[in-house]
């Protein structure tokens, strides 16, 4: 039996594939995968660092996707959950995966299989409330600007989303949690990393940075939440439920409830 | 923009159009071509909740609450006092586009207290929509109210610039429209319907020769009916709404619990509550019959006018059907499993693909996500256990509501409370 090995890859999602790439390529017996700045050597396992590979990191993609379409967005959905030791459940994912014939028959009561879709669903969920949950506010150089501070690093899956529907608007979300935000300049949306030196969440202060008509909106769609309301049918269990506390300080019309 | 009559316009307009419960945003596959604005979402977004747990999806409001009818149950009929108001045509367009760019909505939904005439209000509701759609090149959702008696040339409009169309049928029944909103008639709902429902199929059959034929409301056609205002029975508010989904290819029925907002000997008192429990056995139903094949006359029949309040329809009618069970999962085709209390569509889906690898047992169900508390009395798994005592209805309704809760219990048990 030939010794494991940690694999250790830079963080991003190419070089968890190239990784995956590496592993196949050199048969190597994997005792972990891990991110570059959270490391921890085994006892008995070698450590072999990885080199993102843009090209390897495709064939890996495409050979996924190939077994099945469902799989590879499972993949990365789960991937960017962050989710701690995820890199060797997809790796054993993926090995199972390759040794199906088709991909379509994937047994769902393997504990693997069951996970990865589960923790792909979970993202899934959070990406779809981050489409929800999103509020702009008009800055005064005519930004269309949001903070917000998902379970799951979900900015990579809601950027088509939004560029498809504002694609008239200028528009900045950033993620304040993982410190990174997209920036969509009438053409393209890039990614951007700011100064940011206060968070703008609902503060009953007014910053300078907006305008006055924003203000304005914020009060009347507060009003408009307020006044849909049918106040003989309350029922705050189900309201938490379908908008959870967590998300309150960066919706307008929660304002006061914070 | 004048700010503060703004706001005072839309509080009166949203509070009144509140009663309306359609919100639904999805089914319209509308896409952004020209660098315009929105894109519509086909599984539709709820982007916050209300208080009483409601998705607020699109800005829902009244153009006017200004209205020529008296209808009872309303509570922006022309003999009640409230204050009035109504928007001009460019503050919703105002509105709708900067709550839009902030990802507060979807769209809007845009109905109206009918002014003059039917044709008149109509026509002001359609300007609304070609004004976002042409001038503001928006392609967000937008929801119109048909009023009842507008003119066929209006309904073919309005069915170009929204996703879908809706008229409000209130009363289900015929005699309880004579008896609580004397000024319409049935007709009056119907005629628009019917014109619509014409011309998506039109609009279908020529869209297969021709594939740049303009949208006609691609999301449908819906309506609602209130529940619990003039005394019919469960019966007669499902078979309406089975003629409906029938006869006018309804996407949705709605049916919202009355809330009393008015004083009016025809109807409940303000402060009586609202029927939330039985709105709730309607949609159990209405789903039984959209999606699990059952028929109307199995579930509601002269024998059994009104729906049990204590436990489900599907539930209700297997109780009286007991001689189609136990079902053997392992081998039962679709139809049959979907008929078993406690499968939902999901479940038979998965136990479906799931029994091609190996047999069922009671595990694998419970991971599956049956709800085995009701299921288990109905079925048989690949298992030596299964319930071998000869029960009557009575003694499986008992168990299984000894052995579970639901949050409307205390409405319907017959039980003293201790601590009140």
């Amino acid at each position: 039996m030939n010794a494991s090995t940690t694999l250790v890859y830079d963080g991003s999602f190419n070089g968890f594939l190239t990784a995956v790439f590496v592993a196949f390529d050199e048969k190597i017996n994997v005792a972990d995968i891990q991110k570059n700045n959270q490391t921890q050597s085994g006892l008995f396992s070698d450590t072999e660092t990885v080199f993102t590979h843009v090209e390897k990191a495709k064939r890996v993609w495409n050979g996924v996707r190939n077994k099945s379409h469902n799989a590879i967005s499972n993949v990365y959905f789960a991937f960017l959950s962050e989710a701690e030791g995820v890199e060797m459940m997809l790796y054993s994912y993926i090995q199972k995966l390759m040794r199906t014939k088709n991909g379509k028959y994937l047994d769902y009561s393997d504990s693997t299989v069951l996970y990865i879709a589960q923790l792909a669903r979970k993202v899934g969920r959070e990406k779809h409330r981050m489409e929800a949950f999103v509020r702009f506010q008009l800055t005064k150089d005519d930004i269309y600007f949001a903070n917000i501070e998902p379970d799951f690093d979900v900015l990579p899956l809601i950027s088509k989303h939004f560029r498809d529907r504002y694609a008239d608007q200028k528009w900045l979300i950033y993620d304040v949690k993982r410190k990174y935000g997209i920036y969509y300049d009438l053409n393209h949306v890039e990614m951007v990393s700011l100064n940011l030196k206060d968070i703008h969440y609902n503060k009953t202060v007014k910053s300078d940075a907006f305008s006055k008509e924003e203000y304005e909106y914020q009060t009347l769609w507060n009003d408009y939440f307020k006044s849909t309301n049918i106040a003989s049918r309350i029922n705050p269990k189900l309201h938490t439920q379908h908008v959870p506390k967590r998300y309150w300080k960066y919706l307008s019309e929660k304002k006061e409830a914070v | 923009m004048n700010f503060e009559r703004i706001r005072e316009k839309l509080n009166i307009l949203a509070d009144a159009a509140k009663y309306d419960v359609s919100c639904a945003s999805s089914g319209s596959d509308r896409t952004n071509k020209t660098k315009g604005l929105g894109n519509a979402s086909k599984m539709g977004i709820c982007h916050s909740y209300t208080a009483d747990g409601r998705c607020v999806s699109l800005l829902k409001i009244l153009l006017t609450n200004h209205c020529i009818f008296d209808c009872a149950y309303c509570v922006t009929r022309k003999s009640n006092d409230v204050p009035r108001a109504a928007f001009k045509v460019q503050e919703v367009v105002d509105l709708t586009i900067n709550f839009y760019r902030r990802n507060y909505i979807e769209g809007l939904f845009l109905s109206s207290g009918i002014f003059k005439s039917p044709d008149h209000t109509m026509e002001r509701l359609v300007a609304v929509a070609r004004k976002l759609r042409e001038e503001e090149n928006f392609n967000g959702y937008i929801h119109l109210k048909s009023i009842p008696g507008a003119s066929d040339e209006l309904m073919y409009e309005a069915g170009l610039y929204a996703d879908r169309l809706s008229v409000n049928i209130e009363v289900p029944t015929i005699s309880g429209l004579k008896l609580l909103a004397p000024d319409k008639k049935h007709e009056d709902f119907t005629k628009p319907m019917e014109k619509v429902k014409n011309e998506i199929v039109r609009y279908k059959s020529e869209r297969k020769i021709i594939r740049s034929t303009p949208k006609y409301a691609p999301a449908g056609q819906s309506t609602q009916m209130i529940v619990g205002a003039s005394g019919e029975s469960d019966k007669d508010i499902m078979y309406s709404a089975t003629y409906y989904y029938k006869t006018f290819n309804m996407k949705r029925v709605y049916y919202s619990g009355y809330v009393p907002v008015t004083h009016d000997s025809r109807l409940p008192a303000i402060g009586s509550q609202v029927p939330m429990l039985r709105e709730n056995r309607l949609y159990q139903t209405d789903w039984l019959l959209r999606f699990y094949g059952f028929s109307i006359g199995e579930i509601l029949n002269n024998q059994h006018p009104n729906l049990d309040m204590d436990v489900d329809p599907k539930l209700s009618w297997a109780l009286r059907n007991l001689h189609h069970f136990p079902v053997n999962v392992n081998t039962a085709d679709k139809q049959l499993l979907a008929r078993i209390p406690g499968i939902g569509m999901r479940s038979v889906d998965k136990i479906v693909k799931a029994r091609k690898f190996r047999k069922l047992n009671w595990d694998h169900l419970k991971k599956i996500g049956v709800a085995l508390n009701r299921a288990q009395y109905f079925m048989v798994c690949d298992s030596r256990h299964w319930e071998r005592r000869d029960l009557d209805a009575d003694k499986i309704k008992g168990l299984i509501l000894q052995n579970s809760s639901g949050k409307f219990r205390n409405q319907y048990s017959t039980q003293l409370p201790l601590f009140n």
